[in-house]
């Protein structure tokens, strides 16, 4: 049985490692030059700090995953370096660019695992050099020893904002501020079910009273005004604190986030249905607690099914390895499926109030001024994708957000709508008066990511 | 935009060139960082006019970080590791 796995984070490592148990070897395919996903990205040689520098309470995890992932290697068809931009569900097929050349990859059954990204909401003054997203900035540190800036101010909601915010001043970065969208208020309200996380629960707020200790000023409930620069880059960051006042912090690099949204581009491509996840404020791909898609043959796990976070991320993806060993007519230990259940769906609980904790603030994206920049790839101002979907909706049926993206270019980009597309949909939301569910979902297109035109077709 | 060596500085030296500039940077560096923790300020400019940009999400997904490389073409400097005596002109 040929069986293909997509991404070496934890959700791939640990589906991998139950494939190979069952006497399976899978051809491996990650876009990096090495596994470990995002949370336990490797920095490339000769760059060798020690896992706990590098990972801080996670070095444990870390190097767990890190040794699976090696001695796995040996044991797989193992493709580092690999973009898979294409799978036919129906031809059971899978196009990847392999340093430019082409490879196609025929599977019976396949396991996507291609985890998230930082969720955007654009500011004035956000396509600034110096302006990143709070992913980028843990990257720049964690992969290259590197901070965004000097002084820098991090900005937005969600576990990375203090997370981030830490790892830069125990780096010795100066953090300028910690510019939190959440009321203290909505998080307070959430506090019960946080408790659930436990040692996740604890660790951020270690994160939190260490950042307090050393005088890292953190501000709740705050609404960002712009980020204000010149032609060296960023200067400074205006926002409103929750009074009201005006404010502004000098800086000269920001990161910015708001959670997390799936990767989930090639299960669009399978042909997998999505459905809008009102909690989370993300589309998801359909799938049930195993990770079965209602697509023969395709199974997801980790942040790419659903954002859970990396503890989550390796039970799912041994998780949705049994369901295809099981569906596969492989005998499977059902002790093994009722553990892995339980524990996915303590984590679920707790996930949910953590998204109760940060919701997504729908009204910073739908505020956007008209002149400020939307969609960085195509350079669409908030402006002109309201003013289409105004004459359009005149004209005809209301809009949605592929009509939009015809229309105006939104999400038509070399990114394909993953930096805008969460406040483009709350924009024409609020244009056209409709729910955001009913204003749809940009729809995945082959190649998921640009590739070389001379790459051409596989054989 | 100027990234700032934090941590892992002492790794051995490489040269590139941008527009044909000297570039000094260290052996594990992406373009983007030999580029940035250097004085490039930038990596492109936006083809719209908006001004210069320096990338965005450093994770290969937001495709603001092109760069021209001789001999390799069009390549997302986050995503490519710095070579010495390469030549790099802005994307
Ligand atoms: C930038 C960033 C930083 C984060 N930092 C933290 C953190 O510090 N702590 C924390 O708890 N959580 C963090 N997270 C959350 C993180 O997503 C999860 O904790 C965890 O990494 C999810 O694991 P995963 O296996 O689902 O996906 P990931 O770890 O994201 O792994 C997905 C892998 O799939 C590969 N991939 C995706 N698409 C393709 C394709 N088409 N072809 C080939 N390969 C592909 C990617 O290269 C990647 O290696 C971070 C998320 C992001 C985006
Ligand atoms: S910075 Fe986003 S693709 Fe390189």
């Amino acid at each position: 049985m040929k069986v293909a796995v997509v991404g070496a984070g934890p959700a791939g490592v640990r589906a991998v490692e139950r494939l190979v148990a069952a006497g399976l070897s899978p051809v491996w395919m990650d876009e990096a030059p090495d596994g470990g996903g995002r949370i336990y990205q490797r920095p490339p040689a000769p760059l060798a700090r020690d896992a706990r520098t590098l990972y801080g309470f996670e070095a444990k995890r870390a190097t767990a995953i890190h040794d699976t992932l090696d001695a796995l290697k040996p044991r797989t068809d193992w493709r580092p370096e690999t973009l898979v931009w294409h799978i036919r569900a129906g031809a059971k097929q899978m196009q990847a660019l392999h340093r430019g050349a082409q490879q196609r990859i025929d599977f019976d059954a396949a396991i996507l695992c291609t985890g998230a990204m930082d969720r955007v909401i654009p500011v004035p003054g956000w396509t600034l050099p110096g302006v990143t997203t709070l992913g980028a900035a843990q990257i720049a540190l964690k992969a290259q020893g590197c901070g965004i800036g000097r002084r820098v101010v991090f900005l937005g909601t969600g576990p990375l904002l203090v997370l981030v915010a830490y790892q830069y001043a125990k780096a010795g970065a100066e953090v300028a501020a910690v510019l939190d969208t959440t009321p203290f208020a909505t998080k307070a309200r959430a506090a019960p079910g946080l408790l659930l996380g436990g040692a996740t629960f604890a660790k951020g707020l270690y994160y939190t009273a260490w950042l307090k200790r050393h005088g890292i000023p953190m501000v709740e409930g705050i609404t960002p005004l712009a980020i204000e620069g010149d032609a060296q880059g960023v200067t400074g960051v205006r926002w409103r604190d929750a009074r009201g006042r005006e404010q502004h912090t000098a800086c000269d690099a920001a990161g910015m986030g708001w959670g997390l949204k799936p990767e989930a581009q090639l299960a669009d491509l399978a042909g997998v249905p999505f459905r809008h996840d009102a909690v989370q404020a993300n589309w998801v791909p359909v799938r049930d607690d195993a990770g079965r898609t209602p697509v023969p043959g395709i199974y997801l796990a980790g942040d790419g099914a659903g954002i859970g976070g990396a503890e989550v991320a390796e039970l799912a993806g041994a998780r949705a390895a049994l369901a295809l060993l099981q569906d596969a007519g492989h005998r499977i230990d059902p002790i093994d499926t009722v553990t892995l259940d339980r524990r996915l769906a303590g984590l679920a609980r707790f996930r949910a109030a953590l998204e109760r904790a940060f919701p997504f603030p729908a009204h910073l994206a739908r505020s956007l001024p008209d002149d400020a920049i939307l969609c960085r790839c195509e350079g669409l101002r908030a402006g002109e994708l309201r003013a289409a979907a105004r004459a359009e909706a005149a004209t005809g049926p209301a809009p949605e957000m592929n009509r939009a993206k015809a229309f105006t270019r939104v999400g038509m980009g070399r990114c394909q709508g993953r930096v805008c597309g969460a406040a483009a949909a709350e924009i024409l939301a609020a244009e056209l008066g409709r729910p955001v569910p009913r204003i749809g979902r940009l729809r995945g297109q082959p190649p998921v990511k640009p590739i070389p035109i001379v790459a051409g077709a596989a054989p | 935009m100027k990234l700032v060596r934090l941590r892992d500085a002492s790794r051995p030296r490489i040269a590139l060139t941008l527009e044909g500039a000297p570039i000094e940077a260290l052996q594990g560096d992406t373009l983007l960082t030999a580029l940035l923790a250097a004085d490039a300020g930038h990596l492109r400019n936006s083809e719209f006019g908006d001004g210069p940009r320096a990338g965005f999400c450093l994770m290969a997904a937001c495709q603001d970080c092109w760069v021209v490389v001789e001999g390799l073409g069009r390549v997302r400097a986050c995503a490519t590791l710095a070579e010495d005596g390469m030549e790099v002109r802005r994307g």
